[in-house]
């Protein structure tokens, strides 16, 4: 069930990002009010449950949190320049695509994940995370760009 | 027409996990809106955000927290709005929503040097977002930065340094670099920039000028 499977994890997710329990249990509850309300809008060929749901949260926290605004594309937008029919057509299934993407984090070199996780769960530029992991701002940057051509590899992505 | 330049990857990535603040994030979101690769290399960085979240250790939640989301559940959804656009708009979404419609609603303010724009207000004050209209044939004066900028290209086009920019390039300036973009001739080119730290021109002429006219 999504919501035992899920909100244990979005709760783990929001207090990494330096929020208090209690505003993260509110942040989680509204997230799968959220998720509920628009799955008539989830297109399971489009992406995993998992990546939906982190962008759900990712928004609301953006929003509840630094009290900003996300700006996106928006997908229904005429002057939106659409994808190539051979980019559009994804040619490996999202469950497979999110199996292998699973798999090709756990298999980074330890450094690499640690770069792509303090992306992902500190709200932190990338000066701070260099602090963090005691190297250069610029081997951050090269390790960063390096595990996500990795990880996009694995995807058949060029 | 394709479009040639890029958010280097360390941006899309920090774009994905919401980490970059809101004014950069409106530069990337509306060079995605007119780039599909980008747009699908941040699908990506968030399917790898879901894959990091999924394996995350889990944390004890309220034991009433699926109650009171059911409960939630009654009260009906907040409508969603939708803004029209004419045919043949030239500014995507979200920078049309910015600015409260396409170019037929800009209000231009003049610059000094036959340039003008107009300025965006986001939630984060940290950086001045705005939009840059030089006439073609034109140039901005000679300046450097005292924090990174970022430029999208919306129409026409223009030259510096780093090469050539059109419509929907995106240009990713580092602190320590200074030019002196030159635009195409012919149409103005209309840019989407922003900036952390007052522009350093290296004109004392254009500093004396710059509180007055807002660069």
């Amino acid at each position: 069930m999504v919501f035992r499977h899920f909100a244990p994890r979005l709760k783990s997710y929001i207090c990494r990002l330096g929020t208090d329990p209690a505003t993260a249990e509110e942040l989680v509850q509204e997230t799968m009010v959220t998720l509920w309300r628009k799955a008539a809008q989830f297109d399971p060929a489009k992406a995993a449950p998992s990546t939906w749901i982190f962008t759900i949260a990712r928004n609301l926290r953006i929003d509840a949190i630094r009290r900003e605004n996300r700006p996106e594309p928006d997908m229904t937008d005429p002057v939106l320049v659409p994808a190539p029919a051979a980019l559009a057509s994804e040619t490996v299934e999202h469950r497979q695509r999110d199996a292998r993407l699973r798999h090709a984090v756990m298999a980074l070199p330890k450094e690499q994940r640690a770069v792509l996780q303090l992306a992902f769960f500190e709200d932190k530029a990338h000066g701070a995370v260099a602090l963090h992991l005691g190297i250069p701002l610029g081997t951050v940057k090269s390790r960063l760009r390096l595990a996500f051509a990795r990880l996009r590899r694995t995807l058949g992505d060029p | 027409m394709t479009v040639t330049h890029h958010p280097g990857e360390e941006l899309l990535v920090e774009f994905a996990a919401g980490s970059l603040a809101e004014p950069w994030s409106l530069a990337v979101a509306t060079h995605m809106a007119l780039c599909p690769d980008c747009r699908q290399a941040v699908a990506d960085a968030e399917a790898i955000g879901g894959a990091l979240l999924d394996g995350l250790a889990p944390t004890a939640i309220d034991d009433d927290a699926l109650d009171r989301v059911l409960a939630r559940l009654d009260t009906p959804a907040p409508a969603t709005r939708m803004n029209p656009v004419a045919p043949g708009a030239v500014l995507p979404e979200p920078l049309r929503g910015y600015v409260g419609g396409d170019l037929g609603h800009l209000r231009w303010r003049r610059l000094g040097f036959g340039a003008s724009q107009v300025q965006i207000k986001t939630a984060n004050e940290s950086a001045a977002v705005r939009l840059l209209r030089v006439p073609g044939g034109g140039s901005v004066p000679h300046h450097g930065h005292h924090g990174p900028e970022l430029t999208v290209v919306l129409t026409g086009g223009f030259t510096d340094g780093q090469g050539h920019f059109l419509r929907g390039d995106l240009q990713q300036t580092d602190p320590s670099r200074r030019h002196q973009p030159r635009s195409d001739p012919g149409e103005p080119c209309i840019s989407l920039t922003v900036t952390d730290a007052p522009l350093d021109f290296s004109s004392r002429f254009m500093r004396a000028l710059r509180p007055w006219i807002g660069l």
